[in-house]
């Protein structure tokens, strides 16, 4: 807002506001950087019954390793437990998701984007109902068929469930991005002889990156972030970090266990950080793009 | 565009949601009105030195043709919908004949699954919802009143609760409201009681949930309304300071109308993904105290034995409870369309 006399706010206000961002900031960040200065601690300083202090300091941490920070989580985590191989089941699971679901929904988005006929509405409309239903509700009818083509645990099916899965979203954000490129590119490319395909390789391709990327980086974070599916779909020798934590979390009596577990939480919160980091401004466009275009 | 060239290019994507969207559907909604056959049994007679004994075994040549023959299982109808794992028609028909009051009644539904996930699935969901709003509204109206090189740092952080893993942003805070854990601490500190937890009780637990639900999607009705508020009329705005309106006055009347259409979007996208409630429930090991729908068929299909008849009864009715959510959408879009053509 302009910084006219007339919007000037008073001390008071100034104060309230600004001790409320301040309020929300530690609401939001302080966990992940406490459980992040926490993943360097033993068990009995993360979680300490004496001295809450002791998380800050790492005074037991220090008796037991000889210095106040430790790598023992994540060498845990990452060899003992074998967490680095979730960590290649995610990469690949996420690439080939990605991937996929950009090449199929630019097909479908930009084919419902150029085409008039009612059909598209319905499709539309059969997309938002995909969307809002709950994946879990899916896996039911996934499981026998599954079981029977010796289909189950594999990543490669969990990739293309997942891609269909997300379809609906990806449709639904390409159409709306494809709408505001303007039919006259292509159009004209057919006058010139191209046919719709050669229209869209040589015309729309070029200029669809910003759409793109956006859209690739929630494809992303679906399948990151997804448990339901990916606990469910996967064998245990090719379970994904999400669905390996919490299987972390069910054998944690043995001491230091949590602590494995702690440092595999940070390990894969640290790609979301620089994803936020790199591509802030597409995140925000692409979380608004559905709510200003209705 | 032609037909044709429509459906090719249509195609690949049709395809995988016909395959592995409504193929699923047609298949979730047959499990659960078909149970798996029961073995066969057969009764042999077994004479030895003692006399002659009746057995009872089972047939596995009869049992494994039944199966063959008809590998859908056993026609039941509604039956695994009125069982006591779902609406549990019997018990609560039961309930209402025993029970005096209305309190007791619901006491008594509530220890039946369906009614105790319905109920937590509801609470969740129309307490996240408006809350969610009104916090993602209040860090946006403050947000839009920092400096112009503070707001990138500051929307830097306030998307991290949404985009990390829900899985990961619950653990994370189970540990820290864990008794020994900071939080946990704090509380038994300001409380004054040394042996509070919040894992012991429904109620907390029910508040630590709806406490993440609103953390974790404050910041999508922030960045939403923020974007919004960029697009605020400034004449309308000091139009209405001319005319004497307070601050609070002009957020009442003039940017809170200007921000409507979006509060009703993030209204439907939050009442979507709260119905589906189901990560937090893991993470924070609150199974004890709340469950819901997703975290039902979950169950059903984790076990050792899969029960896919009672997991996919379950989808069906929580696919009908997103039905009934989503009927306002549905009925806005198809008038949008009208309006449009």
């Amino acid at each position: 807002m302009s910084d006219t006399v007339a919007t000037r706010r008073s001390l008071g206000l100034r104060l309230t506001v600004n001790g409320f961002v301040i309020f929300w900031l530690i609401l939001a960040a302080f966990p992940f950087l406490w459980t992040f200065w926490g993943s360097f601690k033993i068990e009995l300083d993360f979680f300490s019954i004496s001295d809450w202090t002791n998380a800050l300091t790492g005074a037991l941490t220090q008796e037991a390793h000889g210095s106040s920070f430790t790598g023992a989580g994540y060498e845990g985590a990452w060899i003992q437990e074998e967490f680095w191989k979730a960590g290649i089941n995610t990469t690949l699971v996420c690439i080939f998701v990605v991937i996929t679901s950009l090449t199929l929904g630019t097909l479908g988005g930009y084919a419902l984007s150029r085409s008039g006929y009612r059909y598209t509405f319905w499709l539309l409309i059969t997309a938002l109902i995909f969307r809002a239903l709950p994946p879990i509700t899916l896996v039911a009818g996934y499981l026998l068929p599954f079981f029977e083509w010796n289909l189950w645990g594999h990543l490669a099916t969990t990739v293309i469930v997942l891609v269909a899965l997300n379809q609906p979203f990806t449709l639904w954000m390409l159409h709306s991005f494809f709408q505001s490129i303007p039919k006259e590119l292509d159009e004209s490319a057919k006058v010139d002889g191209c046919t719709q395909f050669q229209a869209f390789r040589h015309v729309i391709i070029p200029v669809m990156w910003p759409g793109v990327i956006t859209t690739g980086l929630f494809s992303f974070l679906l399948a990151y972030n997804d448990f339901a599916i990916t606990s469910m779909l996967l064998s245990k020798e090719n379970q994904t970090m999400i669905p390996k934590i919490v299987s972390f979390m069910g054998t944690t009596q043995t001491e230091g266990n949590v602590m494995f577990a702690v440092a595999a939480v940070v390990s894969a919160t640290a790609p979301l950080f620089v994803l936020v980091m790199f591509f802030q401004r597409q995140i925000v466009s692409g979380l608004t793009a559905g709510a200003v275009k209705g | 565009m032609k037909h044709r060239t429509f459906f090719w290019f249509f195609l690949p994507s049709g395809l995988a949601m016909l395959l592995f969207i409504a193929f699923p559907l047609v298949s979730v909604l047959t499990q659960s009105v078909f149970t798996p056959h029961e073995a066969v049994l057969m009764t042999v007679e077994n004479c030895g030195p003692f006399g002659c004994k009746e057995e009872t075994t089972i047939d596995q040549e009869a049992t494994a043709e039944l199966r063959d023959s008809n590998p859908l299982g056993k026609f039941v109808g509604a039956q695994i919908y009125l069982d006591r794992g779902h609406l549990a028609a019997a018990e609560v028909a039961e309930a209402w004949r025993s029970t005096d009051s209305v309190s007791a009644f619901f006491a008594e539904l509530s220890d039946l699954p369906f009614y105790s996930a319905l109920s937590f699935t509801l609470v969740f969901v129309f307490t996240v919802t408006p809350l969610t709003i009104v916090a993602g509204l209040m860090i946006a109206l403050a947000v839009n009143s920092l400096h112009r090189h503070l707001k990138g740092l500051v929307i830097f952080f306030s998307l991290l609760p949404m985009i990390v893993t829900p899985m990961v942003g619950s653990l994370i805070l189970f540990w820290m409201i864990d008794s020994r854990g900071v939080i946990g601490t704090a509380l038994q500190y300001i409380s004054g009681d040394p042996t509070l937890s919040l894992k012991a009780s429904t109620p907390l637990t029910w508040i630590t949930l709806i406490v993440y639900g609103i953390w974790h999607a404050a910041p999508f009705a922030f960045v939403v309304f923020y974007a919004g508020l960029q697009t605020l009329p400034q004449d309308q705005l000091e139009s209405a300071q001319i005319d004497g309106a307070t601050r609070w006055q002009r957020v009442k009347y003039v940017i809170v109308p200007h921000l409507m259409p979006l509060v009703t979007f993030v209204a439907l996208i939050q009442l979507m993904d709260n119905f589906r409630v189901f990560e937090p429930i893991i993470g924070f090991s609150a199974e004890a105290h709340a469950q819901s729908f997703s975290w039902i068929i979950f169950n059903d299909m984790h076990g050792e034995t899969q029960l896919l008849s009672s997991a996919s009864t379950t989808s069906v009715l929580t696919i009908l409870g997103v039905a009934i959510l989503l009927t306002p959408v549905l009925i806005r879009t198809w008038q949008d369309f009208k309006g449009k053509k």
